[in-house]
């Protein structure tokens, strides 16, 4: 489904703050696959997640998707068929408009609605929002007129999960998306995340930085170093790893230890 | 001076009139200033270009052709503030000077290098109005139904799938691109819409007072910002049918505090001034709130604290 071909981003060139964020990066994801990545602060998570998504060009490589080479495609082209979730759950959705307004716009990326530019919000898509909505088993389908802005974190970052996912992408991209919600809600999104992506079967990348998350979701895990993939570990050798072995395969492969505070210390 | 020597049936009217004129270009604010939230300093330029075009094309004897004339007018010069800022990398408030700049001149070429245009026994849409309605009301009328229509046309379309979309491209830009939305597309129609209605209100003026000035523009975007923030205070947020209402409201009401000053004798010269601190007042409202909310809980600290001493002391 998402194949990366040798990628490599090298930020501030020739500079002192020159910073090689990933080097020939490859991947391969099969339809289908939930992979959890894992790595200390400026292993080249996110900007992996950047180069897939588009917001800089690569120095090289290219970007596979869907058997389509997407390389040089602008950001607001890819994001038709990829969904992107972060960390701040105030930046997937607009706060002042409604949330009806809010999944209208996501529902654009449905091919169908982007040659109707000069079309309102049908009654039938208002019903279909609601449907939807009630599934997040939040009450938010009373509140379609609303703000988004006066929903909280979790019901934002719930919401935002909802309006990835509403057109199937081809891969959906999680960049900690439960990390600044508190814990009793960062598990309903995460069992909502679990719950959509199994039905809709949707191709999946997420990053966390709580390792028992990443061993207990997904079919494979990959770990990253210094723009490197450390560690790539799927079906059955990942499903019988624990947080022990992950930590002395890192060590071993990364040749130090690993060093993420963040990652070693939570326990939720 | 009695209260009903200022509050005359004339000025009510003459203020309802500029008010509605003056409307347009805060509603081409409101899409700019407070829906994409971009600071468009084209408007003084394109108010003075809509009101050159319209007085232009009034002149070749087409007053209804000019209201179409200066809305296309306003749009290019939109087109091109917005065309600086997504695709040359311009900042958007340096894209809208420049834009500024640039349509002096070619303001005076549209008024064939002359500084001020009149058309005074030329046809326009009020003297047309005067024949067909009469009475005193017709320019009222007038103004009327082309604000309502213009209303009208803004509280339909930014609820269509790209009014929402250029919305959201000023609610939150990384939202927008992540929902397949182009910002440089939805930025450049905020702003020709924008302008296009600034020029429209440009034209109405020429056509109203029967001649077009170079200078006219001239702190237009404060006077307009006075009127959007005066609108937004009243009204408050909501939706997008009620904040126009707001605008319009807020602008003729703005006119009406300027009549009642030129009643009272204020210098019209001194409009500007006074218009430049509603705006300055109006914008640092809230920050100055805080302050003083601030500065109370400081002060009755203090209090407490001293009372508390004395008290030590008595003792």
């Amino acid at each position: 489904m998402l194949r990366l071909e040798s990628i490599s981003k090298t930020f501030n060139p020739g500079t002192v703050n020159e910073k090689k964020a990933l080097e020939n990066v490859s991947l391969h994801l099969k339809p289908g696959d939930f992979a959890t990545i894992i790595g200390s602060n400026g292993a080249g998570k996110s900007t992996l997640f950047n180069a897939i998504t588009g917001s800089f060009i690569l120095d090289s490589g290219s970007v596979i998707l869907d058997g389509k080479d997407i390389t040089f495609a602008r950001e607001h082209v890819r994001s038709r068929v990829i969904g992107h979730l972060f960390q701040d759950p105030l930046l997937g959705t607009a706060p002042h408009m409604t949330i009806e307004e809010n999944m209208a716009l996501a529902y654009l990326r449905a091919g169908r609605s982007r040659h109707a530019f000069f079309s309102r919000i049908s009654s039938q898509e208002k019903k279909k929002f609601r449907e939807q909505l009630s599934m997040l088993d939040m009450g938010l389908e009373d509140r379609m007129k609303q703000p988004v802005g006066l929903l909280s974190g979790g019901q934002r970052q719930a919401l935002t999960l909802l309006m990835a996912t509403m057109v199937t992408p081809k891969i959906l991209l999680l960049d900690e998306h439960t990390a600044a919600l508190d814990p009793a809600t960062a598990g309903k999104v995460l069992a909502l995340t679990k719950e959509i992506v199994a039905r809709q079967q949707i191709t999946c990348l997420m990053v966390t930085h709580n390792m028992q998350q990443a061993l207990d979701l997904g079919n494979r895990i990959l770990m990253m170093d210094g723009g490197h993939i450390v560690l790539d570990v799927e079906g059955g050798e990942k499903a019988a790893m624990t947080t022990a072995d992950l930590l002395e395969q890192f060590q071993k492969n990364a040749g130090k230890q690993f060093d993420n505070d963040r990652v070693l210390l939570s326990s939720d | 001076m009695d209260l009903s020597s200022i509050f005359t049936v004339s000025l009510f009217r003459s203020a309802l009139e500029t008010g509605c004129i003056y409307a347009l270009v805060a509603l081409a604010l409101f899409i700019s200033f407070s829906i994409l939230n971009i600071a468009d300093l084209t408007t003084d330029g394109c108010y003075t270009l809509g009101c050159a075009v319209g007085a232009m094309v009034t002149l070749s004897g087409h007053p209804f052709l000019a209201l179409f004339a200066a809305l296309f007018a306003g749009a290019c010069a939109g087109f091109v503030t917005a065309f600086l800022q997504t695709r040359m990398g311009v900042e958007s408030i340096l894209a809208g000077i420049i834009v500024n700049t640039g349509l002096y001149t070619i303001n005076i070429m549209v008024m064939k290098f002359s500084a001020v245009v009149n058309i005074f026994n030329y046809d326009t849409i009020f003297r047309i109005a005067k024949r067909t309605i009469g009475g005193e009301w017709y320019n009222v009328i007038v103004i009327l139904i082309v604000v309502l229509i213009v209303a009208l046309f803004l509280a339909w379309f930014l609820n269509t799938r790209l009014g929402l979309s250029i919305r959201a491209t000023g609610d939150n830009s990384s939202m927008v691109k992540a929902s397949s939305i182009n910002p440089t597309f939805t930025i450049t129609v905020g702003l020709c819409l924008s302008n296009a209605l600034t020029g429209l209100a440009g034209c109405l003026l020429a056509q109203y007072q029967k001649s077009c000035d170079i200078n006219i523009g001239t702190g237009m975007v404060t006077i307009a910002l006075a009127s959007l923030i005066i609108g937004e205070t009243l009204i408050g947020k909501g939706g997008v049918a009620r904040r126009v209402c707001g605008v319009i409201l807020g602008s003729c009401l703005y006119r009406i505090i300027v009549a009642l000053a030129i009643r009272l004798h204020v210098p019209a010269e001194c409009l500007k001034l006074v218009s430049a601190v509603i705006v300055a007042v109006a914008i640092a409202a809230p920050h100055l709130k805080k302050k003083a909310a601030y500065l109370k809980l400081r002060l009755a600290v203090r209090k407490k604290r001293l009372a508390a001493e004395k008290e030590m002391e008595v003792r």
